[in-house]
């Protein structure tokens, strides 16, 4: 009978510290570490797809809330299951997604857009790459999430629905 | 291609965990049937697939091959090779990846160095281990698998943190988890000894050589996390109560209180749940710390990965085992032998039972203060940080005692001893002991009430471990590591008292006085290295007699982009003077914080020492 008793005691103890730790690992943890503190290169300036105006990227950037970077590209598999992600994202939250063409024919950009949608609020170009590069980005698709020109997150290769469900987590976590 | 390798490889060795599984499971069914050879086989496959996998991330990260995820993220062309080869270990993955092989590596060696014993403890053994091997494979293969590959590949990686370049900290992950792993060893065969009702003298005594190489890699272990913090984090000190520190020293008790109670089961054969209950413990305790550093959970220096989907596996996983063991604990707990020959009061197993109740002592103190605040955030919501005053004022107090039982205790004999023949001799090392302590407290005036006593028993036991060396009644191993906490003990209590500190803001040219001592900022320099610029300071510090330069530095990481202090030190075996400067803003003033710390080296000595008396205590185990 003691020992029947001790043993509940202590099945429900552990039990009680799983339920702590595991209530615990739910807390918003926004710590970043420091290598991701990467201030933006804003001084850079693009051409716009549509009317080819030349515009600073740092202009585009708000200051004080989120904005997101996309390079991407029309010849890019993985761009294009990447492209339902970004309009998702489009959708629910209310960040300005800023779309970098990377290395396209601006006619097969327009033409994948007009296919696909457009998420974006302004789309630059990068005919070359250079730009890209200073941004430092490695290759296509890459995204970047940015508050007060700092990259808070860093994503290479396509979004997914669990990178979606992070970039929506932190924005909510840092309005609270 | 080196990914595929190292992916598959992994995938091999979880086939092999799970025929391991099937066929142990098997041959504790039908006791007839050996399989020695098919499961030594098995054994043999894992661990060489583990080790070719391991083999090839190192591989990826000598060369570079940037389209492995891992080695992206924590390398980068310009690095020196052996920070490319440390940095296969130092991040998440491959430190993962690392746990495994030494998993596999130690159950392999068990399994052959075993084969005097029960055939249905080997196995049951193997079946415990496996299990932990399969969680840490899952969980390896699905959440932080180290070959995940990366397209387009990238030209040059983002680099390994530059704190962890250096030279005991890329040694110091491995030996900490040898001893980490070690402890996994004393849980399944602890489990697998209750199953088979052989917790007796002849188990103390095979898993005590387990638990004594355990002890000696955590030991170690923590003595150069202990070192790299001092020098590399400029903080000044040897131990910070840091959460991640902290969560080292709680299997480090544990394993110390098991250290001494399986000595009491091998000799008198009592003792025998507290044994299991404590082999359980200590490994709980490993994969708990485990859970605390790698999920993000403890906001630390030390957490560099987070990820709260890791966080709920190591979490769940943890709970399994330990629901295992506390099921297997209550339904076997009949076999152990009722051996409730209660030891008398004074002896040997008393003054053991002592030294573990100090250690559970210790211990919940340490473990109340590091986990307490998780437990009141998710509770109340409200934010607490425990800091050195709260272990400070908890464990200095009970040190007192401790200390006279350590001086005390192994001078017993086994079965029953005499008190009444305390001796002459030790009245007057006492005597001596506190007479010394108290010119030391009136010479520096120290005004802590506890400092006295402190200092008296640490002198006393020094005295008595001393005298010990030339009688013959306790063991080699057991002389020099208690001689050495006694040192350890002395040489932080002069450190606490002596050590000074100063900090000023400066720029080039300026002289400071400080007590004796006149610090001047000579010159700064910028030095281009391979893969960082550096600030280099010359700073001189004299006094009447003599003068040292130091020159601490600021180094400037290129990839990724980080500052480091490099803190100068100027070891001596009475001192070390330590400085470390931060650049403040562009003004040209610097902040330097200089401390003046005695006996640092003893500390690390004493440490060295008494892990000294481990390796000797299992030399000896294996003649």
């Amino acid at each position: 009978m003691n020992k029947n008793i001790k043993f509940i005691i202590i099945i429900l103890l552990s039990l009680f510290v799983f339920f702590v730790f595991y209530k615990g690992l739910e807390k918003p943890n926004n710590y970043l570490p420091e290598k991701n503190l990467n201030k933006i290169e804003t001084n850079l300036v693009f051409k716009n797809l549509n009317n080819k105006e030349e515009i600073l990227l740092g202009e585009l950037i708000n200051s004080n809330s989120f904005s997101i970077i996309n390079i991407w590209a029309s010849w890019c598999l993985p761009c294009r299951d990447e492209h339902v992600h970004l309009l998702k994202l489009k959708n629910i939250s209310e960040v300005d997604i800023i779309g970098i063409n990377y290395k396209d024919k601006k006619s097969n950009a327009k033409e994948f857009l007009s296919e696909l949608g457009n998420p974006y609020v302004e789309v630059l170009i990068d005919l070359d790459g250079t730009k890209s590069i200073e941004l430092g980005a490695i290759g296509v698709p890459e995204t970047y999430l940015i508050k007060n020109k700092i990259i808070l997150k860093k994503y290479i290769g396509p979004l997914d629905d669990m990178k979606l469900k992070e970039i929506i987590k932190i924005i909510k976590n840092e309005k609270n | 291609m080196i990914n595929q390798i190292g992916n598959y490889s992994l995938f091999i060795a979880l086939f092999a965990s799970i025929f391991l599984l099937f066929q142990s499971s098997n041959v504790i069914r039908n006791k007839s049937k050996n399989l020695d050879g098919k499961i030594f086989s098995a054994l043999s496959v894992q661990s060489l697939m583990v080790l070719i996998s391991f083999f090839s991330l190192i591989f990826a990260f000598i060369v570079s091959d940037f389209s492995n995820e891992t080695v992206y993220n924590n390398s980068h062309t310009t690095k020196p090779l052996f920070y490319k080869i440390s940095g296969s270990w130092g991040n998440h993955e491959g430190s993962l990846l690392l746990w495994l092989l030494v998993l596999t590596i130690f159950l392999f060696i068990f399994f052959i160095s075993s084969k005097k014993l029960l055939n249905k403890y080997r196995i049951l053994t193997v079946l415990f281990q496996e299990l932990i091997i399969i969680g840490f494979l899952l969980f390896i293969l699905f959440t932080s698998n180290p070959f995940l590959h990366l397209f387009p590949i990238p030209k040059e990686g983002t680099g390994l943190n530059p704190i962890l370049q250096d030279p005991a900290l890329a040694i110091h992950p491995p030996i900490l988890y040898l001893g980490y792993v070690g402890t996994s060893i004393i849980f399944s065969s602890a489990l697998a000894a209750l199953v088979c009702g052989m917790v007796n003298k002849i188990w103390a005594k095979h898993i005590k050589k387990w638990v004594v190489i355990s002890w000696i890699f955590l030991t170690i272990g923590i003595l150069l996390g202990s070192i790299w913090a001092y020098y590399e984090l400029g903080w000044g000190g040897f131990w910070f109560w840091d959460p991640v520190e902290n969560v080292s020293l709680m299997p480090w008790f544990c394993l110390t209180a098991l250290f001494h109670t399986i000595i009491v089961l091998e000799k008198r054969n009592i003792y025998q749940s507290w044994t299991i209950i404590l082999s359980i413990a200590t490994f709980s305790l490993s994969m708990g710390g485990t859970f605390l550093v790698r999920s993000g959970i403890l906001n630390s220096i030390h957490t560099f990965a987070n990820d709260p989907s890791r966080g709920i596996f190591i979490l769940c996983f943890l709970l399994v085992l330990v629901l295992l063991a506390i099921f297997i604990f209550f339904i076997f707990q009949k076999k152990l032998s009722n051996n409730l020959t209660k030891p008398f009061l004074a002896s040997k197993e008393t003054a053991i039972i002592v030294n573990n109740w100090f250690m559970m002592f210790f211990l919940s103190v340490v473990l109340v203060g590091t986990v307490y605040p998780i437990f009141l955030e998710v509770i109340s919501g409200s934010k607490i940080s425990v800091g050195p005053p709260f272990y400070q004022k908890l464990i200095l107090p009970f040190l007192i005692p401790f200390l006279l039982f350590m001086a005390v205790g192994p001078k017993l004999k086994w079965i029953k001893d005499n008190l009444s023949k305390i001796k002459l001799n030790q009245i007057m090392l006492f005597i001596l002991s506190i007479a010394i302590s108290y010119f030391i407290v009136k010479f520096f005036r120290v005004s802590y009430l506890l400092i006295l006593p402190l200092f008296a028993l640490g002198f006393f036991l020094f005295f008595v471990t001393i005298k010990d060396f030339f009688s013959k009644n306790s063991t080699m191993s057991q002389k020099i590591s208690h001689f050495g906490f006694s040192l350890f003990i002395l040489s932080i209590l002069f450190n606490g008292i002596l050590a000074k500190e100063f900090s000023s803001n400066m720029k080039v040219g300026d002289e400071r006085k400080y007590l004796n001592k006149i610090i001047k900022f000579e010159n700064l320099k910028i030095v281009e290295k391979n893969n960082y610029k550096s600030l280099v300071a010359n700073f001189k510090i004299s006094d009447e007699k003599s003068s040292i330069n130091l020159s601490p530095e600021v180094r400037i990481y290129n990839q990724p982009r980080t500052l480091t202090s490099e803190a100068a030190i100027n070891s001596t075996i009475y001192s070390d003077n330590f400085l470390v400067f931060n650049v403040i803003k562009n003004d040209g003033y610097y902040n330097v914080r200089y401390q003046f710390k005695p006996l640092m080296m003893w500390i690390w000595f004493s440490i060295i020492l008494i892990s000294v008396g481990g390796i000797l205590s299992y030399l000896k185990k294996n003649e």
